[in-house]
């Protein structure tokens, strides 16, 4: 039974449904290492995954729609930072209204223009010319066979590592978070900072919602996300702020995913609302045991005050 | 001097700075020139550090010009300042704990793609090499010690090209022997033509390393003057606006029994090492004990230990013959053990209460406070804690007042009126003068002897070696959490007790 279970193509999909956490969590994780906590992060991806679908159907060019969702996600992301950076308000509270608004805002705007659930073409799988055809453990398929977004979001985790750890960038974006009076002290803007890695990460996270609507799933229906952004703000706790713990992470949550679609689609007696739960409960475990001896920036969800 | 300017001349000419309420500083000016130590002096709130944040591009005046090398310049933030070649070591340190040396370095400098970290460390060794201030690049600065910390502050002011260097309260964390070595570095950086503005309110440190001293009182500057006509008196009355006593009248030691004694105690610190290794200590009545080292050697953890605050790994506590170990902090305190705690916004009062609801905080359960066993009585309450402003001398405008709103000398002279209020038989002292005014500090060393006359034990902590030498009867030294040695204070110098707090031992002074 076990070899029916662990196909070649479990792995595969686990692959292509860790995409969205990878991006949305890689995002946020920028925000994070600077101090800013976004909580809307799930909203976020509802509108960018809205904007690529509707560009997409409309133009076509599922490219366009990919375009409209970082776009999306920038202005949500100048949105929240203005409210948590500039207006200093509360970051969780300001996080869950950004998620609420996305929310709302992408169902309405679902009903108005579209109305039904249609599906687009997207992005197709592109083949990996001569690692595609690899038979051995069935790697071909589990590694070569995907959407453009899947290869972008495994490119994301040397470049992110690279950029926190070796870059002035990453630098200034370590120390805005773990000391902003130091930072402020020798020159650099902590606001500006902020500023920049809630956009980024935002930007990042519409980017996870296109990869839902126009790679992934290829429509787009209400509440498309359903709660996905909140698990990639848990992974990036569980992946204690550094990119390949993030990977591991979203592996752990996708591959539980694909086991659990494999789990229904063989017809075995297990409750699905069972598997529906597995991802949330293993979180809230894992979370647990990692959450302890982090890395996590001391100034996390704290407004920088200058003079105290 | 490389890649820098050099400031021949600096002029802050009436500034002016108002906070919502207070005007902090008040119509300034103040220069400094090249190859100079200018100290600047005065007490907490008296507007030093203010104005050398608008030096430092992190306030703006209000009023009032700045000009380098006689030309108007206006600095917008610190990354203007760093750029004019102004360099600044604040009080508590602007590091980022894990980064290390080298990219605490590079924070904040023009920024290409690719950190060129080794680059840097190159830089910095070279520096340190020729200022004789050692530090490795590559560790990251958790791993090092204040003394380190401070020295990687100054190498990188220097590394970013500082010509004028702002040290603000430098040897407040130093041991005598650091404070040596810091002077003799910052001698050599005004030789090489930079200078230097050195931010205290200790006397003696001024008097010794400055070419020029300014005073100032309440955001105005009373006078600059050159340090060679400058005596500790005349700097002190400048300061606080009245003559100050610095000798205190003690009479000799009216030791009785023994009051507390402590055996082979060992407790954990806030960081979960062994913060207190086996120490033994013992107090007799009518003694002040002085408990000197550099803050983090366990001073903290010993005092928490004795109020019951701190749960110990082994060991035992007793207080007039009575074991107390496993007491509780009420049962402690019920016992005659006060305490003055170090943080005293943290531990001994609540910001957003008023005078006197701080001032019942510890017998707020019982007579004469509380009416039909359940209700406070607020005229016992205001009556007491009036008394206790007036014998303190506690300036506040009436009980009501929230305790935030008080200056640091008076709300620990609230505490110490609390503490004091019970007649106690041992009052733990932790730096019960930090951060607060000469005038203050005066009047708490006063009845800090009283108390001793009284026959109370008390233990004082403190990092101030001229309050240790001033108080005590012995004084003990603490380092690396254990007591290297207790000795009679006739007997020893403040150089060797600097030495111990060092690491040696007391045999080897």
């Amino acid at each position: 039974m076990i070899d029916q279970i662990l196909t070649a193509s479990v792995f595969a999909a686990a692959l292509r449904l860790a995409t969205p956490y990878m991006f949305a969590s890689i995002g946020e994780m920028f925000g994070q290492r600077s101090g800013v906590l976004n909580l809307g992060v799930d909203g976020i991806m509802l509108m960018g995954a809205f904007f690529a679908h509707y560009v997409a159907l409309s133009t076509g060019s599922a490219v366009l729609g990919v375009g409209a969702a970082l776009v999306v996600g920038a202005v949500m992301g100048l949105a929240m930072a203005f409210i948590s950076v500039t207006l200093k308000a509360e970051q969780g509270i300001s996080g869950i209204g950004v998620y609420l608004f996305g929310l709302g805002m992408s169902e309405l705007l679902f009903q108005r223009l579209v109305g039904t659930p249609r599906s687009v073409e997207g992005f197709t799988d592109i083949y990996i010319p001569g690692l595609s055809d690899i038979q051995f453990l069935g790697i071909g398929e589990i590694f070569f066979r995907h959407n453009i977004l899947v290869y972008v979001a495994f490119l994301l985790v040397p470049i992110s590592a690279y950029v926190i750890s070796r870059t002035p960038f990453g630098l200034m974006i370590r120390a805005v978070g773990q000391n902003p009076q130091a930072a402020d002290a020798m020159g650099i803007s902590v606001a500006r900072v902020r500023y920049m890695t809630v956009i980024l990460g935002s930007m990042l996270a519409g980017l996870a919602g296109a990869s839902l609507s126009v790679a992934l799933l290829k429509v787009f229906q209400q509440n498309l996300t359903s709660g996905l952004g909140f698990i990639a703000v848990a992974l990036v706790y569980f992946g204690r702020w550094r990119p390949v713990g993030i990977l591991i992470g979203a592996l752990l949550f996708s591959f539980v995913n694909a086991l659990q679609l494999q789990v229904s689609a063989i017809g075995l007696d297990i409750p699905a609302e069972f598997a529906v739960m597995a991802p949330y409960v293993i979180t809230i475990i894992a979370l647990v045991f990692a959450s302890r001896q982090t890395e996590k920036p001391d100034a996390l969800t704290k407004p920088f005050e200058r003079g105290e | 001097m490389t890649n820098t300017q050099r400031i021949e001349t600096l002029e802050m000419r009436g500034i002016v700075k108002r906070f919502p309420g207070v005007l902090a500083v008040d119509h300034l000016d103040f220069d400094v020139r090249a190859g100079e130590i200018h100290a600047l002096l005065g007490e907490n709130g008296a507007g030093k550090s203010t104005l050398m944040k608008m030096l430092y591009g992190l306030y703006q005046p209000d009023e009032g010009s700045i000009l380098i090398n006689e030309r108007a310049t206006r600095i917008r933030s610190p990354q203007d300042a760093i750029q004019q070649g102004i360099g600044m070591v604040h009080q508590h340190f602007m590091l980022v704990p894990s980064l290390t040396v080298a990219e605490n370095t590079a924070l904040g400098m023009p920024s290409r793609w690719q950190l060129n970290l080794r680059q840097i460390a190159r830089g910095l060794s070279e520096l340190s090499e020729r200022y004789n201030l050692k530090v490795n690049p590559n560790l990251p600065i958790w791993q090092l010690s204040v003394g380190e910390q401070q020295r990687v502050e100054i190498l990188r002011a220097l590394y970013r090209g500082a010509a004028l260097l702002i040290l603000d309260e430098p040897t407040a964390v130093l041991t005598p022997q650091e404070v040596d070595d810091l002077f003799v570095i910052l001698h050599r950086m005004i030789d090489d033509g930079r200078s230097i503005i050195f931010i205290s309110h200790k006397l003696h440190e001024v008097l010794s390393i400055s070419q020029r001293v300014t005073v100032l009182r309440s955001g105005r500057r009373v006078d600059t003057i050159p340090t060679s006509q400058a005596t500790k008196p005349l700097l002190a009355e400048m300061m606080v606006g009245r003559p100050v006593v610095f000798e205190y009248q003690r009479n000799a030691a009216q030791q009785s029994g023994e009051r507390l004694r402590m055996e082979r105690i060992s407790a954990l610190s806030d960081r979960g090492e062994l913060g207190l290794k086996e120490v033994s200590l013992t107090l007799y009545g009518g003694e002040i004990v002085g408990l000197a080292g550099v803050s983090g050697n366990g001073q903290s953890e010993l005092a928490q230990v004795i109020a019951g605050l701190r749960a110990i790994k082994g060991g035992s506590i007793w207080l007039d013959g009575v074991d107390m170990t496993t007491h509780t902090p009420r049962q402690r305190h019920t016992a005659g053990v006060s305490y003055v705690p170090e943080e005293r916004m943290v531990d001994g009062a609540i910001k957003e209460f008023t005078v006197a609801e701080n001032y019942i905080l510890q017998d707020h359960g019982h007579a004469p406070y509380v009416r039909a066993g359940v209700l406070l009585n607020h005229t016992a309450i205001r009556q007491a804690c009036e008394q206790a402003i007036h014998k303190y001398e506690i300036k506040t405008p009436t009980t009501d007042t929230p305790i935030k709103s008080l200056s640091g000398g008076n709300i620990q002279k609230l505490i110490l009126a609390r503490e004091l209020a019970g007649s106690p038989r041992l009052l733990i002292a932790a730096q019960p003068t930090r951060g607060v005014d000469v005038g203050a500090t005066e009047y708490i060393h006063r009845r800090l002897l009283e108390e001793r006359a009284k026959g109370t034990a008390i233990l004082l902590i403190s990092e101030d070696l001229d309050e240790i030498f001033a108080l005590s009867d012995r004084i003990a030294v603490m380092y690396e959490g254990r007591i290297v040695g207790v000795m009679p204070r006739e007997s020893v110098t403040v150089r060797q007790i600097g030495q111990m707090m060092a690491g040696a031992t007391a045999d080897a002074v």
